[in-house]
């Protein structure tokens, strides 16, 4: 059957982004949170907060916003995968010859389309905020895959909370840690000016290393050690978070 | 046709922890008829269609459809089947057109909208075809239910409580489709707890109880494990359904 793994896998992506293009509200509303936040950051609390660089607030803060954005938006494919598992169509599915593993996996480029999607949004929104950069192509380009990395990472984690979920509102709970996340990282205030243990636990979480890397791409710096740390964490959190998926899903097919 | 039965189910057991729902099942469907499996609420009916569909491991035991061992060919077995199950397994974010060619697709068909088209057409669904399946009624979403799973004309279909919460219109048209599909020579295995459905349609029925087949035969040959019928005079009443169905006619037999 695994000639059949890129068609199958298309005709089900196909499926699944035209759920998506028949309730674009799932795009608007993971877009919406971000770009209030940035409003409120930007014209309410950005105003006292010191960042100890001259670069403007909207550029401070984009990276960890886009971040926010992305932890957001796989919610709906944890949702997605377990309304399918629920409603009799994944079974469906399963009996019939097509490759097992097209069925995640058209999850999973869903998530990816809808995701570039709502990053586009929420960066134009930004542009009208006044963020500005001078990042070459080259640069942008890294931002881009840096970015996909963290969909990927965080869709196949999504994909373990669709896969065991016993409710719809257990299938996107996973979310709420992530989207917290940014908070707690250099992505709207300095780390250093933090108390102790949580500037500790904020340095050394995922987050800080990805913001930085995306914040100095933008702001033509070096990236540093940076970029190693944030690949590090991508790539360990998505082959333990694809592992753990596969696992599961193996458990619940068999 | 082949001498082979389509289905063959010898030994099966199955267990969930400490609850043993199937205790040995032995049955034979032949090739082109329709088998009913009777039973009552958790009898074990779903989860023997489960394990036949590929979707579960049994225990002990062995089963085979259209030849193919069901734990060893998985792949040819789905190549051979089709199943509708307990709900009705449908897109509904999707037209009904566009559910029939997903299926057509996945089956890797030539021309899936004509195929859809003409099922479209087979199961009175044309007009409703460019609406979301969400809209359906029940009986209607069973017939788009039951029209994907016969995209690509499988040997073999296995109807999982096919009339279960459909109204009596709805509950002929899709004893109607069965009775269709026997006749172009597809073997059909149907789970009920509906004894009227076993006597309208089966050709053979097994009752399935705490996990057995306790009994196996025809209708006529049940009908003998009775003693003789007795002639009585009793004044034909006609049934509810009977008087359901005359007042309400034919005409909501169409789309609605």
């Amino acid at each position: 059957m695994t000639t059949h793994v890129l068609g199958d896998t298309g005709v089900l992506t196909g499926r699944s982004l035209r759920h998506i293009l028949r309730s674009p509200d799932t795009i608007i509303t993971t877009a919406v949170t971000p770009v209030a936040l940035m409003l409120l950051f930007v014209y309410v609390l950005g105003g006292a907060i010191q960042t100890g660089s001259d670069e403007s607030y909207v550029n401070y803060m984009l990276p960890g916003i886009l971040l926010i954005t992305i932890a957001s938006g796989v919610a709906y494919t944890s949702y997605r995968l377990f309304l399918d598992l629920q409603g009799g169509i994944f079974e469906r599915f399963q009996s019939m010859p097509i490759a097992r593993s097209s069925v995640l996996w058209a999850h999973v480029l869903t998530s990816l389309v809808a995701n570039i999607v709502s990053i586009t949004i929420v960066t134009g929104v930004a542009l009208i905020l006044g963020f500005r950069t001078g990042a070459s192509l080259g640069a942008w380009l890294a931002v881009a895959g840096i970015l996909i990395l963290f969909t990927l990472a965080l869709t196949w984690i999504a994909v373990i909370a669709g896969l065991s979920a016993k409710s719809v509102d257990g299938a996107s709970a996973f979310s709420y840690p992530l989207i917290f996340l940014p908070f707690i990282s250099s992505a709207f205030v300095p780390t250093d000016s933090m108390p102790g243990p949580v500037a500790w636990f904020a340095e050394n979480q995922p987050v800080t290393s990805i913001v930085n890397t995306i914040r100095a791409l933008f702001a033509e710096q070096p990236v540093g050690s940076d970029i190693g740390i944030a690949l590090a964490w991508l790539v360990g959190i998505l082959v333990v978070a694809y592992g753990f998926a596969i696992v599961i899903y193996r458990r619940k097919i068999s | 046709m082949t001498t082979e039965p389509a289905i063959r189910v010898q030994g099966v057991t199955k267990s969930f922890k400490e609850v043993q729902v199937l205790r040995g099942v032995d049955f034979d469907v032949a090739a082109g008829t329709i088998f009913a499996l009777l039973g009552s609420n958790g009898a074990g009916k779903t989860t023997l269609v489960r394990i036949l569909s590929t979707l579960l491991k049994a225990d002990a035991g062995t089963a085979t459809v259209n030849g193919h061992d069901v734990a060893a060919k998985t792949a040819e077995v789905r190549e051979s089947i089709s199943l509708t199950g307990q709900f009705a397994a449908v897109d509904e974010v999707l037209t009904g057109r566009e559910n029939l060619i997903l299926v057509a697709r996945l089956r890797h068909l030539p021309n899936p909208g004509a195929i859809a088209d003409e099922l479209l057409a087979r199961f009175s669904l044309t007009d409703a075809g460019k609406r979301k399946a969400a809209t359906y009624s029940g009986g209607m979403r069973r017939r788009l239910d039951i029209a994907m799973s016969l995209i690509g004309d499988p040997p073999v279909v296995f109807l999982d409580e096919p009339t279960t919460g459909l109204d009596p219109q709805a509950r002929i048209e899709v004893w109607q489709t069965v009775k269709q599909l026997a006749g172009q020579g597809t073997t059909v295995l149907l789970t009920t707890q509906y004894l009227d459905e076993a006597e309208q349609l089966a050709d053979r029925i097994a009752i399935l109880h705490e996990g057995t087949i306790i009994q196996n035969g025809t209708l006529s040959e049940l009908k003998q494990l009775l003693p003789p019928a007795t002639v009585e005079y009793v004044e034909k009443q006609p049934s509810l359904e009977d008087v359901f169905l005359a007042l309400v006619g034919d005409s909501s037999r169409k789309d609605t």
